[in-house]
């Protein structure tokens, strides 16, 4: 078992503690941590790649970097615009269970 | 038409010495014994210890040595400050501790160790310790990749700049935690507006070394100080507060550090007359200080970051001065930026809550966002000689000036011409 | 497997495990801050400092906050931050479903021979300028695409999260 193989069961179980919480918390913010830490640990996987490329020579030594960048940039905005929704379905139904989030129309 | 001749000598000047060499003096700068005194006494003391062992004492002795030089500057900055405060409002300050209140910083130090630590029953005791440990840990983390002297850093990093304010934006966490922990409405209400001022004025602060970034094209402080050198016409030095988008950089730069470190007039968060202390209300004694001494490195961390972005780092101003030693020059535009902070303190009210945060977001973001077109002009046109360097010098000037004076009367009191009132 | 990684796996892997089992909102948040600052570790470790740097920034000095104000922003009063633990049988369907992921994940990983790097032990290093003409030259669509979608984000953000009106918005 290499490095390459710690670094991805590594990114593995933080994508399966992610999972779980996004399945089992009814706390709207414990679900968007959640889909954080997947998010997180899909970056994992990159940067694991980047660093112990198992091939010779990459033609572009610097896609797995562009790549986390723009997943980091990108779960930043989702980060924001989730609790945004956050904040509005409160504003709607005074608490923030997922499970009375069921209605369309408000 | 004077500044238009002085250029062109300038010019012809600079050209002439980049030709037959700059000045030289006996003992090239770089190897006198003053300049490398650090250095040599560093190795002097590792030389004692095996090969391998070295570059963790070479570590320890850096930290060690940043520690106790800005531990020790910040004591005396207190001491100063209140002086200076008190002379500027006509009365002595501190002068009863020790020959002029020298000894004032440890009788503080004292009267904070022994003062008692309260913690509220209901509040939350790991976070509120946490709290200003945490703070101040992050705070000393800047001080990491700043070059003090010709080869004295402590860290080279590829990344520098970026990990200096990785390190500040998450001291906002720290402030977050204070106000949480405390169980106390006001303190928490307080730690938001903390938190929001914080916010606002990264944007500026991030903005405004971006153009820097630009023009020196690394992130590394060191090679952006290396960035900076030479001299044109011998006493005229390439740093890039001497550019117009380099002034309007370097004081869009002081205004969001002063209110990032929660400086007056931005020290809203603290003030006394605001909700008592703000989110530092249920801390007494130790902690108190820390949050203090934290506040302080923070100013001493962005002011350095400062000198080595726009004030050229360690080098000094003109060639013939160059006897004098980097860490001396690097110490001196410290204090310089220090003591302006002081007097600042000194001279200007504070500012409210929207103030400021309309301060931030209407009039030093756009400034900033129009600095950077500005320096990206600069940077395409540096092959613009003679005649030439006059437009390009006055569109530059122009771009700096003209928003600065639209926004801000915009912002205030209109465009039209002053119309003044007065008591009658 | 080295030293260094099994520390950093612990800090990662634990404080996230605890983040999501706490019943303090707060508590969870913070300790899932440790979990991202634990990230942050790993990239330094893997010599790709400026992610590391990147990732600190982003996630513990701007989404962080942003989930700190939410927490503080969606409560009655000070007693609502401990949150509900979960039904026993909901949490057994959880724990199984991300059991069986992490199974066929890790069976996935381990069955799969990957020819180690001819030079694994120079990390690859790359500088912040070679990154910048990466991301300018290859990538500059991604890159802009990326500033309008932040953009938006935030003008939605906004929109979403500004109170009517009406009322006017609860104290913390």
């Amino acid at each position: 078992m290499s490095t390459l193989h710690a670094c991805l069961l590594l990114s593995s179980a933080l994508f399966c503690v992610g999972l779980i919480t996004a399945l089992s918390r009814s706390n709207t913010i414990l679900v968007l941590l959640g889909i954080e830490l997947m998010l997180n640990a899909a970056n994992l996987n990159f940067i694991a790649f980047w660093r112990f490329n198992p091939s010779a020579a990459p033609a572009a030594p610097a896609t797995g970097i562009v790549f986390v960048l723009f997943a980091i940039a990108v779960a930043a905005a989702e980060a924001a615009v989730g609790l945004a929704l956050v904040i509005a379905i409160y504003r709607h139904q005074k608490n923030i269970r997922l499970q009375d989030a069921t209605r369309l129309k408000g | 038409m004077s500044g238009a001749v002085i250029l062109h000598v300038a010019a012809n000047v600079s050209e002439w010495t980049s030709r037959h060499h700059s000045l030289t003096f006996a003992a090239a700068p770089e190897t006198s014994w003053l300049e490398r005194a650090p250095l040599l006494a560093r190795d002097a003391l590792t030389g004692l210890l095996p090969e391998s062992l070295r570059w963790f004492a070479n570590s320890l002795i850096g930290i060690g040595v940043i520690l106790g030089a800005f531990g020790l500057l910040f004591a005396y900055l207190t001491l100063a400050e209140r002086k200076i405060l008190g002379r500027i409002q006509n009365r002595p300050g501190p002068n009863r501790t020790g020959w002029f209140g020298l000894l004032q910083p440890f009788a503080d130090a004292v009267k904070a160790l022994t003062k008692e630590d309260i913690v509220p029953h209901a509040a939350d005791h790991v976070l509120h310790f946490l709290a200003p440990v945490v703070l101040v840990a992050l705070s000393l983390m800047g001080f990491a990749v700043i070059p003090f002297g010709r080869e004295l850093i402590a860290v080279e990093l590829d990344a520098a700049v970026l990990y200096f304010f990785a390190a500040g934006a998450a001291t906002e966490l720290a402030v977050f935690m204070a106000g949480w922990a405390s169980h106390n409405k006001y303190s928490l209400l307080a730690a938001m507006r903390a938190l929001a001022q914080l916010i606002s004025y990264e944007l500026p602060l991030l903005l405004s070394f971006v153009p820097v970034v630009t023009l020196a094209g690394t992130l590394s402080t060191t090679q952006i100080v290396a960035a900076q050198a030479g001299w044109t016409a011998g006493f005229i030095p390439h740093w890039y507060v001497l550019t117009p988008w380099g002034l309007a950089g370097f004081l869009i730069f002081m205004v969001a550090a002063l209110a990032e470190s929660n400086r007056s007039p931005f020290d809203l968060p603290e003030a006394e007359s605001e909700l008592i202390a703000g989110h530092l209300t249920e801390y007494s004694g130790f902690k108190y200080a820390l949050f203090f001494m934290a506040e302080y490195f923070g100013m001493c961390a962005l002011s350095a970051m400062a000198v080595t972005l726009f004030l050229g780092g360690w080098q000094a101003p003109c060639a013939f001065l160059e006897w004098i030693p980097s860490y001396a020059w690097f110490a001196i535009k410290l204090l310089t930026l220090l003591l302006g902070f002081i007097w600042i303190r000194a001279t200007l009210p504070r500012l409210r809550m929207d103030q400021l945060t309309r301060l931030a977001w209407k009039f030093l973001v756009p400034l900033a966002l129009i600095n950077l077109g500005n320096a990206a002009f600069w940077s395409l046109t540096a092959s613009w000689t003679g005649p030439l360097q006059l437009a390009r010098w006055a569109i530059a000037l122009l771009v700096v000036i003209g928003p600065f004076v639209v926004l801000g009367r915009t912002l205030s009191t209109g465009v039209g011409p002053r119309t003044y009132r007065y008591a009658t | 497997m080295n030293l260094t990684l099994a520390i950093i796996s612990v800090l990662i892997l634990g404080s996230a495990a605890v983040a999501v089992s706490l019943r303090n909102l707060i508590h969870s948040a913070l300790l899932l801050i440790a979990s991202w600052a634990g990230v942050a570790v790993f990239y330094l470790w893997a010599g790709a400092e400026f992610v590391a740097f990147a990732q600190l920034l982003v996630y513990v000095g701007a989404i962080s906050m942003i989930v700190l104000f939410a927490v503080l922003l969606t409560r009655h009063s000070r007693s609502e931050l401990t949150v509900a633990a979960p039904a026993l049988s909901r949490a057994i369907a959880a724990i199984l479903a991300g059991g069986a992921v992490f199974c066929v994940l890790a069976s996935a990983v381990l069955k799969t021979d990957f020819a180690a790097r001819p030079a694994a032990a120079v990390p690859p290093t790359i500088t912040v300028r070679e990154l910048g003409t990466q991301l300018m030259l290859s990538h500059s669509a991604a890159v802009l695409v990326v500033g309008v979608l932040l953009t938006v984000a935030l003008l939605g953000a906004i929109v979403l999260a500004a109170s009517d009106d009406s009322k006017k918005g609860d104290a913390p």
